[in-house]
């Protein structure tokens, strides 16, 4: 999957998810999620559970961190270095 | 021994266990009991001299640290309440706290300092300061206190005589008319909860109690004054680790915790995510919940996991600390579906079921949970009216209206049905719809606010149902951000939902009941 499927992906899993209703235009690659509220500690889980599962990827409890994790360029730069 | 009043506790503890370690953080060292209490001292000696004395408040807003817990004993010995705050809470909100209750000293870390003094500034508020560069185990607050002695030494004072009357510490919880209010509580409030928890726990120094709550919340009480009196070992729970069941796990056994303390919205999280199969957890014998509902199907499957140690479900709001509780049985029987009840009245706490009218009614009936005792609060910090309504009227005892809907079962436990007012309970936070109301009102763009929680067994989801000024619908993420700038975090809502208009009852005010259904 190259880095625009997995932030197509990602984006679709996250709008549905956290954001129904929202306009897709306004979740944009660097809106930040963890910091303001639109992902709580137990949607991190849950977006941990399903990059493991869509990506085949193992992430480590460490590595759910809000350096890897806040944005959709986050998120896909850490799920492509984990599937080198 | 009874305890008198809380700052003793740790002064007791460290002639008799002078070399043990009072407080371990994660990363950042620990602290022993006698360079707990020389530290605490020390810090009574300065707010002494800074005018500080019995009446006063004093707050605290820093990370949960020994620094923290030595500031606490620090300002219950110079004779004042503490008054402690959320450090990741915007620093509007807790401006409003500190200023509310007039506090005479706030000791802060620096990385808050500056944009609490722009929020005191905006309130013509200008307490004094005592500003420590970081935390952890004491050492910033020993260095700040060194910082001001160079310049005046500070004279050695006794600490405040023991009251059980004196304030101890002002709670702040969420409010309904949109700002935080304060619960007091006196040392004698505290007191007999602390001698309950001896009774029941019988904690000792070899005991390893957790500290996940954070200190603006009841629940840390227990946390710290139950390990200090008995010259246990408090290990602090770093907050972002506190809320990853996947890194908590594998801590918790290594730091070989005996006794575990917190909402059981971590505890469901650990039982899902932490593996917990795969660590060793035979030194814990304790698992003690409060401040929500436990789903039962993740209680099962905690307890499947965490065979041995007892499990015991504390009830009681911050008003009067813990005023039943109930412990789990071994075995839950596979069929039972229901949450564990909150269990029978605490000794020291006398219970009453009434009526909407406050009468009493018949065994087995539902009603509103009232509790009368000492460990009952003094009142609402400059509150008088909220007070009032807080008790029931007419009567000779101070019976403490808890807004929670029971029934006693016929085995005299009592069973949490709901609640008679707009309060919910998430992940063991206090949260007021109200609150979050009034912080929507004050976006710019929003005409009607309503905001509903519908809790199921994964969680309790807050909904907000908003209407706009010009009718267009509002950025989602941008709505979130507003609010996460003026609430803290877990008051942000979860969904949004706009309307052209909020549906009204036939007196014009918004139908909570319609909005409910439209889930």
């Amino acid at each position: 999957m190259n880095t625009q499927d997995i932030k197509t992906t990602l984006k679709t899993f996250i709008l549905n998810e956290y954001l129904p209703g929202e306009d897709p235009a306004a979740l944009t690659d660097t809106t930040p999620l963890m910091t303001t509220g639109i992902l709580d500690s137990i949607a991190v889980l849950k977006v941990v559970t399903f990059l493991e599962d869509q990506f085949h990827i193992t992430i480590e409890p460490h590595e759910a961190v809000v350096e890897n994790l806040n944005t959709l360029s986050d998120i896909e730069r850490f799920v492509t270095s984990k599937q080198v | 021994m009874a305890t008198s009043v809380l700052h003793q506790l740790l002064d007791i503890s460290a002639s008799r266990f002078p070399d043990r370690v009072a407080v371990e953080e994660a990363e950042s060292g620990s602290i022993r009991y006698h360079e707990l209490a020389r530290l605490s001292d020390r810090l009574r000696d300065r707010l002494r001299g800074m005018g500080v004395g019995s009446g006063d408040r004093v707050g605290i807003c820093m990370r949960k640290s020994g620094d923290a817990v030595a500031s606490i004993f620090g300002v219950m010995k110079a004779g004042a309440a503490y008054v402690p705050a959320d450090p990741t809470a915007p620093a509007q909100r807790n401006a409003f706290i500190f200023h509310n209750c007039a506090v005479k000293v706030l000791i802060v870390e620096a990385r808050l300092a500056e944009a609490l003094e722009l929020e005191f500034s905006k309130l013509g508020f200008t307490p004094q300061m005592i500003v420590l560069e970081g935390t952890g185990a004491g050492v910033p607050l020993t260095k700040a206190l060194d910082r001001l002695d160079a310049v005046s030494l500070a004279s050695s004072v006794p600490s405040a005589a023991p009251d059980p009357s004196h304030l101890a510490y002002i709670l702040y919880t969420s409010g309904s008319t949109g700002r935080p209010k304060g619960v007091m509580l006196s040392q004698g409030n505290a007191a007999c909860f602390i001698d309950w928890c001896s009774d029941v726990f019988q904690p000792n120094e070899h005991d390893r109690f957790s500290s996940h709550a954070p200190f603006h919340f009841d629940l840390s009480i227990l946390d710290i004054y139950v390990s200090l009196k008995h010259g246990a070992t408090l290990v602090l729970v770093e907050e972002q680790l506190g809320k990853e069941p996947g890194r908590l796990a594998p801590w918790i056994a290594e730091k070989r915790l005996t006794v575990w303390y917190s909402a059981p919205s971590i505890l469901s999280l650990l039982a899902q995510f932490g593996k917990l199969d795969q660590h060793n957890y035979s030194s814990l014998r304790l698992v003690l919940f409060a401040g929500e509902v436990f789903p039962i199907k993740y209680l099962k499957l905690l307890k499947s996991l965490w065979l041995h140690p007892r499990y015991f479900n504390l009830y009681g709001p911050t008003e009067t600390n813990v005023c039943t509780f109930y412990e789990v049985p071994h075995l839950i029987p596979e069929s039972q579906t229901e949450p564990v009840p909150i269990g029978k009245a605490c000794p020291h706490c006398e219970p009453l079921v009434v009526n909407e009218g406050g009468t009493e009614v018949a065994q087995g009936a539902e009603g509103e949970l009232c509790i009368a005792g000492p460990s009952v609060l003094e009142g609402y910090w400059n509150l008088p009216e909220n007070t009032a309504k807080a008790f029931l009227p007419g009567c000779d005892s101070r019976w403490y209206r808890t807004g929670d809907i029971v029934v006693e079962l016929p085995d005299g436990n009592y069973k949490f049905l709901g609640r008679r007012d707009r309060m919910i309970k998430k992940r063991g936070y206090r949260i007021e719809l109200g609150e979050i109301e009034m912080a929507l009102y004050r976006h710019p763009a929003i005409k009607e606010a309503a905001v509903l929680a519908f809790p199921d067994d994964d969680g309790v989801p807050i909904k907000a149902f908003t209407s706009t000024r010009n009718g267009s619908k509002l950025s989602i993420i941008e709505l979130k951000r507003f609010c996460s700038e003026n609430l803290p975090l877990y008051m942000v809502p979860d969904l949004f939902c706009f309307l052209e208009s909020l549906p009204k009852t036939s007196t014009d005010k918004i139908d909570y009941q319609k909005l409910k259904s439209m889930k």
